[in-house]
């Protein structure tokens, strides 16, 4: 293999294993917070252990979300150094931006509230786990914005054989970027209600502590009904974005091989690669793929045929990737509207079905969010920004296969052991369910200095 | 002035700050074997960087974006040419950080010695190759108009290595001074005695190393150019021996602002020698990145000026307040209490 693929699959590996921890710290964060403030506003002890319990989870998901996000910062120089050459002068901006706005306040913070039990106020305690969630959100904005211009260029020129920022504005207000960092960001609070949700069905099926998990059913079913339904009408949205930017990736997404007006959508398609065309299409809903497309039933759809070959992305992993995840995206909401109204009307603890399928129910946003991804990154191949640099042309030159075999097996084995250690370690405090004691927390103040 | 040299400036400040911040945390690290005698002595070391470590570590981040966002093709030749070094220095900081939020996760003995001993490995690695690189960097980096011409091996040459252990010896001094100022007792006494003793190896490398570099690097080039540069090598040399003057006076903090002050100046000389150079070339001067062929345009460059200006003091307020929030030293007996934390 050369350096090309090699560096290809580190990204993917890499990216990939950085993006199981990422979705969860966005909503999880959110709703550590949620509950710290109910504990402040309310005094409520109960809210506090909630605050520590899934704080705990957080943390431990945090650590690794935060060591596995530097590799991609150092990635982009050391396997791709032309891309970074030519395209540094707008993608640089947004990740230092990222650094600077974002990632000085998650850290700063996250130290203040590991370590501030007892040293700040209460108040203050609870602020710093906001601004650690409105940091771990913000980060995600500065980062897609920065993703969105590989998607869909805006506000540059092509000079001194490199692109130049013309227009910061224009990278600041691409819809393409926008939509992909709400859609990302609900769909790891999607993530983060299905993990709570899950880990609390299992205590509740083993009737460990019903009351506290109950209520934290409860928060996550909320929170979740929610998101599953703005990540699926942001989605909606994505989508017509992207049959507007890149009509090339979203003919994958479909598999749509001739170039039509008024398509049906067809539950049932196999795409056949070779012969250009779907072997099979059936169970059509007239009209319903150019809505979807253009929110026209009219509307004509570019083929793929409109693209020669080695400008089409691989059909095969765009198109499943985007049936799996839009199909699970709908299971979210029915899952997540069912939770809620059992939560609501105290029937949680009977019905036993519901339990286990939700906490079977845990690594599925995840996967959803996964497949996500690769319908945006596999999707728009052969460019790695589109239209502007093709993904062969961005390697870095002076990167041999024999260095790069090196560090992808270093990461695979660092990476592997890793998941090991953070699988080991949210199931031991998983299933130890909440602290009793919170003495060492709101006990007498030590006399310290003020 | 001119965008690139307000960049430059910005380059160099980021990354002083950062050896001086994450510096004492590879020092304290490095020591927890040393210094850490039993369980909760080390506990107690690993809970005086604990607060602060995550934050002084996003210098390095925010110093790696500043480069890719103000000098792109540094950046992209910098991190492709240097490979293997930053891929070891990128999985100590992986393993550092894991380390430092895992250790008190477990409860057995060995899942404790386990990280410890991941921990001390993970903070001497990268400051020995922050060292390796920069030292690398000031004397230039074996390239032409065919690329590059070296590897890891040829970084690790004499020049490179004293300079790596120079970046050791300042951060071990720099990480005691810090244990002995945040603890109190024994293990505050022994950490600042041990700095005094350290102290004498890093006048020995320090003073080889500003000599070996009239020889195998340009970089005293500007200061004969203009004696007014002199300023901080010459400040870098009246903190150094400050450092040794509190530490026998008992003076602590002094002491550990004067560490903070040589690694700043240590930091800025090796940066002014290099100007207006990110990355010289050894082989064919023409071949050198500098800030003017390898920045960023001046559209890029204004706009990051402008959120450097507006968010970076911002950032260091907070991070003051978060360090007074944290002022207080630590005693062993309160850590081994102490739960939830590291």
């Amino acid at each position: 293999m050369d350096a090309l693929m090699l560096s290809r699959i580190q990204f993917a590996v890499t990216a990939m294993f950085h993006f199981i921890f990422v979705p969860l710290t966005l909503g999880l964060s959110i709703l550590v917070a949620y509950m710290e403030s109910r504990y402040v506003s309310s005094g409520d002890e109960k809210y506090l252990k909630m605050t520590k319990f899934w704080g705990k989870l957080f943390l431990i998901n945090f650590a690794l979300g935060i060591v596995t996000g530097i590799t991609m910062e150092f990635q982009f120089g050391m396997n791709w150094a032309e891309y970074s050459r030519y395209v540094g002068d707008i993608f640089g901006a947004p990740l230092a931006i990222e650094a600077t706005v974002a990632f000085f306040l998650e850290s700063t913070f996250i130290g203040l509230w590991i370590f501030g039990w007892n040293k700040i106020s209460k108040k203050a305690h609870a602020v710093s786990i906001w601004l650690v969630a409105l940091a771990s959100n913000l980060s995600a904005l500065w980062i897609l914005l920065a993703n969105g211009w590989m998607q869909h260029p805006v506000g540059y020129v092509l000079r001194n054989n490199r692109a130049e920022m013309v227009d910061f504005s224009a990278m600041l207000t691409n819809t393409y970027g926008w939509l992909k960092f709400f859609h990302t960001l609900f769909s790891g609070y999607v993530v983060a209600a299905f993990f709570v949700m899950g880990i609390s069905a299992y205590h509740l099926l083993k009737k460990t502590n019903p009351e506290f998990f109950k209520k934290s059913f409860k928060i996550a079913a909320t929170f979740g009904l929610i998101s599953s339904l703005l990540v699926f009408f942001v989605g909606d949205f994505h989508a017509v974005e992207v049959a507007k930017t890149q009509p090339a990736k979203f003919a994958a997404m479909e598999s749509v091989w001739e170039t039509q007006k008024a398509l049906p959508y067809n539950l049932l398609v196999v795409p056949d690669v070779q012969n250009e065309k779907n072997s099979v299409e059936a169970i059509g809903i007239p009209g319903m793929l150019s809505y979807l497309a253009f929110h026209d039933s009219n509307a004509e759809i570019t083929g793929l045929k409109a693209f020669s070959p080695e400008n089409r992305p691989p059909v095969v992993p765009t198109f499943l990737s985007f049936r799996g995840m839009a199909a699970m995206g709908m299971l979210f909401m029915l899952l997540s509207l069912i939770a809620f109204i059992l939560s609501l009307t105290n029937r949680l603890e009977y019905s036993t079905t519901f339990l286990r399928i939700m906490f079977y129910a845990i690594p599925l946003p995840y996967i959803a969010a996964q497949l996500g991804w690769i319908v945006a990154e596999v999707g728009r191949q052969p460019w790695i920004v589109y239209g502007v640099l093709k993904t062969s042309d961005a390697v870095s030159k002076a990167v041999t296969p024999l260095q790069v075999w090196g560090s992808l097996i270093g990461f695979t084995l660092l990476y592997g052991t890793l998941a090991l250690v953070d699988i080991y370690l949210l199931t031991k405090f998983a299933k130890k369910g909440p602290e009793e004691d919170l003495s060492s927390i709101i006990g007498p103040s030590k006399g310290q200095e003020v | 002035m001119e965008f690139q040299i307000i960049w430059f400036i910005l380059w160099g400040l980021l990354w002083a700050v950062y050896f001086m911040l994450d510096g004492f945390d590879f020092g304290a690290g490095i020591l927890l074997g040393v210094l850490g005698k039993n369980e909760n002595e080390r506990r107690t070391i690993i809970h005086t960087i604990g607060p602060v470590w995550n934050g002084n570590e996003v210098w390095l981040i925010t110093a790696g974006g500043a480069t890719f966002a103000a000098f792109p093709t540094t950046y992209a030749l910098m991190f492709s040419y240097l490979y293997t070094a930053l891929l070891l220095v990128l999985f100590s900081l992986i393993f550092r950080g894991v380390a430092m939020e895992f250790r008190g996760m477990g409860s057995t003995e060995k899942w404790k010695k386990n990280w410890d001993r991941t921990l001390i490995v993970s903070s001497f690695l990268p400051a020995l190759l922050f060292g390796v690189a920069f030292g690398n960097i000031f004397k230039g980096l074996p390239m032409d108009a065919n690329g590059y011409h070296g590897n890891l091996f040829t970084l690790l040459n004499p020049y490179g290595l004293l300079t790596g252990l120079l970046f050791v010896l300042l951060f071990l001094v720099h990480g005691s001074l810090w244990i002995s100022l945040k603890t109190e007792g024994d293990l505050g006494a022994r950490a600042s005695a041990l700095a005094g003793k350290v102290w004498f190896v890093l006048l020995v490398v320090a003073v080889s190393f500003l000599v070996y570099t009239a020889f195998v690097t340009n970089l005293y080039a500007n200061y004969l150019n203009n004696f007014v540069w002199f300023l901080f090598p010459g400040l870098a040399v009246f903190s150094l021996l400050g450092i040794k003057l509190f530490v026998s006076k008992g003076k602590g903090l002094a002491a550990f602002y004067a560490s903070c002050l040589t690694i700043l100046m240590v930091t800025f000389t090796g940066v002014i020698g290099l100007f207006p150079n990110l990355i010289p070339s050894s082989m064919d001067p023409n071949y050198s990145l500098t800030i003017y062929n390898s920045s960023s345009s001046v559209y890029t460059l204004r706009i990051m000026t402008v959120v450097a200006l507006v968010f970076v003091p911002v950032v260091i307020a907070y991070q003051i307040w978060s360090y007074r929030v944290f002022r207080r030293k630590l005693t062993v007996d309160e850590t081994s209490q102490e739960k939830g934390s590291y």
